[in-house]
């Protein structure tokens, strides 16, 4: 009973790179079983893809609530045009789910709806006061930025007093961090994957699908370093805090999201559940995640404010 | 208020020292920006930015001449350490700087709460690359002008404009950033240290240059950005502008160390209803910021002179082209050439 009462929640995370449809679907029926709580659905990295539609996404995110999941709908990070604008309302002025805010686009539209919203990674809360100010205006979760230390997460929402969401008697405003993924790093208008194929980003062939966990980027030396994922650029390293267990209930983090990745995922959630709320020891499932990892292996660096590419030792 | 759009368009330069500000002044910016020394803002290098005493100096130096002082205090108020973030608006204010500069929501509450009539810019650390993302921040920290990122094409620009209460301000000269600014971690990932969480991209204190039998390599904390050979021209290891290898070919995978200039659209950004040009550059020194000035407030006076007849003259374009360091120009994301 001790430990349901500390029971961390399991979000499985947008999938960032680009799969065929039916990929994907297969990917969710497997989640579907799985025992995450919440799964973040939407294409959140590139406007152009279309394998999976608006349509497409809200009747699978009727079907994972049906398995008994909770769905929330993720907004496109970079915002550019007025088309992304559309797409971002259509998400955004639904009210059958809870939305994630992926830019401060996505937060006015919210805002002016009065709708309860998730704080995604890449809106920047780095204080306490930031937090608040969003609390106020409706957010009722946050998911810290990638490269923001454990430390400093308990100063943003220490787990004795934490920020509330906004009104009387308003609930604590959940804390969810990356705990296992290649880490989102950097956006661009370019597409680092069409660049490579000597393509043009609106001729670029769809290319990034050749890659289903991004294409493996290294440095002159032979070591795997990033992975270019369209406009987007990951860490080639899957950040992994599953021997963090303690420190993350002391940061006040009741949430660990885990980022899709194409082989092995349903195994990683399964580690993540046993370990983190079975009482499962961290040292063989960590000896499990590293053989199956993607080139670049584990970091935590992140969690401790070392550099986010390295390991550190518990 | 918004300006019409008759208003002229203002030169914003960056003023790394007391010196280069006065410089800057001397040469024709309208305005001048500025950074306390420490992590409040996005160039936090050793030895560049103001202390009390010099920010008093240089706003009496740049009023006394008839232009405006922008602070930039554009970087994340650290948890738990919030107050030099608070002290920076604070002292903003005490010193008659002319509006502040920010990315933070937490930062824009402070002034929003203690010092409503101070003028806030929006950074292009902020992210906000729609008009939406702009009016988020209007309506709730009442900001008067945005600095778009340098990502958004011409036509982009034209379009946030267009459905924007406030002013528009983008990058004319200056190094590019590939990436959104605000929103990346390269270099925390390398080095722990980001333009968010301190200030800095990139730091110099993490850079090891090493001569090999394979050419003289640069690293940042280990690992290898670029490897030159003897006859190649070396380039600072900004980690996005190094040579990597990606299916076996070596290249610059994500961004070739070119340097934006767009001169040449300041007619077209005119007409758009610009509001001001900003040039980046807080850490060049004093001289290389006078001669970018002085070039710039020429081509911008040549250009609402007669902007049907406006060409960028090679004098210009050469002292520009001398500055970079010889590397290329672009129009960077504004003609999007790989679209």
């Amino acid at each position: 009973m001790a430990m349901e009462s500390t029971r961390f929640a399991l979000t499985v995370g947008p999938v960032l790179t680009y799969w065929p449809r039916q990929s994907m679907l297969n990917f969710y029926a497997e989640v579907a079983d799985s025992s995450a709580d919440t799964v973040v659905l939407g294409e959140v990295v590139c406007s152009r893809r279309h394998e999976m539609k608006p349509d497409d996404w809200l009747a699978l995110a009727t079907e994972l609530r049906t398995a008994g999941k909770e769905v929330v709908l993720a907004t496109q990070i970079l915002i550019e045009s007025e088309s992304d604008l559309r797409t971002l309302r259509r998400i955004a002025e639904q009210r059958e789910f809870l939305v994630e805010a992926g830019d401060a686009s996505a937060l006015n539209v919210l805002t002016q709806g009065g709708a309860p919203f998730v704080l995604g990674p890449h809106i920047n809360i780095y204080s306490r006061s930031a937090l608040h100010e969003h609390a106020r205006l409706g957010a009722v979760r946050w998911v810290a930025p990638a490269e923001l230390p454990l430390a400093s997460l308990a100063h943003v929402n220490p787990p004795a007093d934490p920020v509330r969401a906004r009104g009387e008697h308003a609930p604590a405003l959940a804390t969810e961090v990356l705990a296992f993924g290649r880490l989102p790093l950097a956006f661009s208008a370019r597409c680092f994957t069409a660049r490579h194929h000597r393509l043009s980003k609106d001729q670029c062939e769809f290319r990034c699908a050749d890659d289903a966990d991004g294409l493996l980027l290294s440095t002159s030396d032979g070591h795997p370093f990033l992975a270019l994922n369209g406009i987007q650029t990951q860490s080639a390293a899957q950040h992994c805090l599953i021997d963090a267990r303690e420190a993350l209930h002391a940061a006040g983090v009741t949430r660990l999201r885990l980022s899709p990745c194409a082989q092995h995922f349903d195994e990683v959630v399964t580690l993540f559940e046993r370990v983190m709320n079975q009482g499962a020891p961290a040292t063989e499932a960590l000896q499990a995640l590293g053989a199956m990892s993607l080139p670049g292996g584990l970091a935590n660096g992140y969690a401790t404010g070392r550099p986010g590419m390295q390991w550190a030792g518990a | 208020m918004q300006q019409p759009p008759t208003a002229a368009l203002e030169l914003v330069c960056p003023a790394g020292s007391l010196r280069a500000l006065q410089l800057a002044v001397n040469a024709g910016a309208d305005a001048v920006y500025l950074g306390l020394k420490g992590a409040t803002n996005a160039r936090n290098f050793a030895g560049l930015n103001f202390d009390g005493p010099q920010l008093a100096d240089g706003v009496a130096y740049a009023h006394g001449h008839g232009a405006k002082v922008f602070m930039a205090l554009n970087s994340f108020a650290t948890a738990g350490d919030e107050q030099p973030w608070y002290r920076a608006v604070d002292a903003a204010v005490a010193a008659g700087a002319d509006a502040l500069i920010v990315a933070d929501t937490a930062v824009m509450a402070y002034a929003r709460d203690h010092h409503p009539t101070l003028r806030l810019h929006l950074s292009v650390q902020a992210s906000a690359t729609s008009h939406e993302a702009i009016d988020f921040y209007r309506r709730h920290y009442g900001i008067q002008r945005a600095v778009l990122p340098r990502v958004l094409t011409l036509s982009q620009v034209g379009h946030v404009l267009r459905h924007s209460q406030v002013e528009i301000e983008v990058f004319g000269f200056g190094s590019l950033c590939v990436m959104v600014e605000g929103r990346c971690a390269l270099s925390s990932y390398v080095t722990a240290q980001s333009p968010n969480n301190t200030g800095v991209c990139s730091p110099p204190s993490a850079v090891r240059w090493t001569e090999t039998a394979e050419g003289v390599e640069s690293r940042l904390n280990g690992v290898l950005i670029d490897r030159y050979a003897a006859d190649e021209p070396r380039g600072y290891p900004t980690l996005c502008k190094g040579r990597f290898e990606v299916n076996g070919r070596r290249d610059y995978a994500l961004e070739e160390p070119t340097s934006l200039n767009s001169m040449s659209l300041l007619p077209e950004l005119m007409r758009l209803g610009v509001r001001a040009v900003k040039i980046e550059g807080r850490q060049r020194s004093p001289a290389y910021v006078e001669q970018v000035t002085r070039v710039w407030r020429e081509a911008i006076d040549a250009a609402r002179a007669a902007p049907d007849r406006f060409a960028a003259k090679p004098d210009w374009t050469a002292t520009l082209g001398h500055l970079a360091e010889g590397q290329q120009h672009t129009l960077g994301a504004y003609d999007r050439p790989w679209r």
